[in-house]
């Protein structure tokens, strides 16, 4: 008695699980428009961009294939582990030569911590992975962290809807050098030579 | 006698030169209309047009495409998306002027290399000043200039379009999703619409534009991206065979400041949604009543 009424419901399950697998097919990104989730029903995933400077350094060498070779940070500091940070920029050496630091009446060790090249500061003491780094520019850019998690600040790649795929956005490092943070002055690209655009000279400011 | 048969020598000499020189004044005509294929005048309009012959459309564009540049493309017909209505907006307090939006726009909207053409034409403005006039575009120099800010200008999508209400063969037209297409083959090539657009936001080809068979986007959309015929007006399409699809657009993606917002209207929790409810908003030439899509923000 007890047998039969465990196989009748094991080919329920069976039949339920096999009907699922179909309903879950026909939800496929393949399906014609009108079978999808609507726009706004969020599937896809919103992942933030890791750029390789936090966990690496650029030599300002080539590499065999013409790229610029980087540096893991471990490669040098598993082995050395300085146990003060220096006070100025003057000290660094190596790598980290020239670096210029522009970023506020900020020292190496506001947000540095000494003898651990993995980790960061926060403000009230505690270290954070590098790789969370937003978090620590967050302490003091709080509208420019508003902004970023409204999506109005950062710049994205990928998908406004995500009911149909995702999205990657940018880290702060991404476009920020943490130590000279401000935009540096750049050549612009791909000047317009349209139809009645290019003006004689004498006539720019007409 | 002599007389009449020198009056006939005549006649007959003027009509030789006559339909010589008529032959010669058309000869550009001839040479542009022999790129046109038959069925290419005889197809009706877009908006006539049943699934089965836009299908017929797309796979002969395809072919053309293959034969005059030598590339495998995919030409789509993608439909605005139902509970989707698109708006753009753009933060003048970040944007640099670097034009790496209309390089991005250059590459995916497949436009002609000679003229660096593009949808977006970034204005150097005077810093106080809105006067579109009075902004250059061919600033050659270091940007951020002291002084200045930068304008990116493209196709505002507007509600009330004056361009689409000024086209005497109705072959641009607003879509559902709010986008302004043009139907290029059924576009007459008069101008009226470039002329009518208070934003300079429509282009002509003067020439078929001439792009490097391996610079072709292939993926591309009949009323957006596809390659252009000669003699019609072409304009930004919010790159809707890549929005329509949920993609991105080009420009967005290519900004290194993150300046450009994009979405759905009607989603409220989009970030164009949060722009336009919490940010100093500004519309270009609002006065105009063009209502339209694209708009300016502030940080602060």
């Amino acid at each position: 008695m007890l047998g039969a009424a465990g196989a009748k419901r094991a080919a329920v399950h069976r039949v339920l699980f096999l009907a699922s697998i179909v309903v879950l097919a026909a939800c496929g990104r393949d399906q014609p428009r009108a079978l999808r989730p609507p726009p706004g029903a969020a599937t896809g995933s919103v992942r933030i961009h890791e750029p390789a400077r936090l966990t690496s350094i650029e030599t300002g060498e080539l590499d065999a294939l013409g790229r610029p070779a980087r540096v893991a940070c471990a490669t040098c500091h598993t082995l050395r582990t300085p146990a003060q940070l220096p006070t100025t920029v003057d000290e660094l050496d190596e790598f980290h030569q020239g670096l210029r630091f522009a970023h506020g009446d900020l020292s190496c060790a506001s947000c540095h911590v000494a003898g651990d090249q993995r980790s960061l500061r926060l403000a009230d003491g505690s270290a954070i992975d590098m790789r969370d780094a937003m978090s620590l520019c967050r302490q003091c850019h709080g509208p420019q962290h508003r902004d970023y998690e409204r999506g109005s600040h950062g710049g994205m790649t990928g998908h406004w809807d995500l009911s149909v795929g995702d999205r990657t956005r940018n880290h702060c490092v991404d476009c920020h050098d943490p130590h000279v943070p401000a935009f540096q002055p750049t050549l612009p690209v791909l000047p317009p030579r349209d139809h009645g655009l290019t003006r004689e000279p004498s006539r720019r400011n007409h | 006698m002599s007389g009449s048969t020198r009056r006939v020598a005549l006649k007959v000499l003027g009509g030789t030169l006559g339909a010589g020189a008529f032959a010669y004044a058309g000869q550009p005509v001839a040479q542009w209309a022999a790129g046109i294929s038959l069925t290419e005048t005889l197809r009706r309009h877009y908006k006539e047009l049943t699934a089965d012959e836009i299908a017929q459309l797309l796979r002969r564009l395809e072919a053309e495409t293959k034969k005059e540049h030598g590339v495998d493309v995919r030409i789509e017909d993608v439909p605005a998306q139902e509970g989707v209505s698109f708006a753009y907006a753009l933060n003048l307090s970040v944007c640099i002027g670097c034009r790496k939006c209309a390089e991005a726009c250059h590459h995916e909207n497949n436009h002609d290399r000679r003229t660096n053409n593009s949808y977006i034409r970034v204005l150097e403005m005077e810093q106080g000043s809105f006067d579109l006039e009075r902004g250059t575009a061919d600033y050659d120099h270091a940007v951020p200039a002291p002084g200045k800010y930068y304008m990116p200008v493209q196709c505002h999508q507007c509600d009330d379009a004056p361009c689409v209400k000024v086209c005497p063969v109705e072959a641009t037209w607003k879509e559902k999703d709010g986008i302004v297409v043009v139907d290029y083959d059924w576009c007459i090539g008069c101008r009226y619409c470039e002329a009518a657009c208070p934003y300079h936001a429509r282009r002509f080809n003067w020439r078929k534009p001439e792009i490097p068979a391996e610079e072709i986007n292939p993926v591309q959309g009949l009323l957006s991206n596809r390659i252009r015929p000669q003699g019609v007006v072409e304009k930004c399409t919010f790159c809707l065979h890549r929005t329509r699809k949920g993609l991105l657009p080009a420009c967005l993606e290519a900004c290194p400041t993150g300046a450009r917002v994009f979405g759905n209207l009607l989603d409220p929790k989009s970030p164009i949604r949060w722009v336009l409810e919490n940010k100093r908003v500004y519309i270009l030439k609002e006065e105009l009543g063009t209502r339209p899509r694209f708009f300016y923000f502030f940080d602060e």
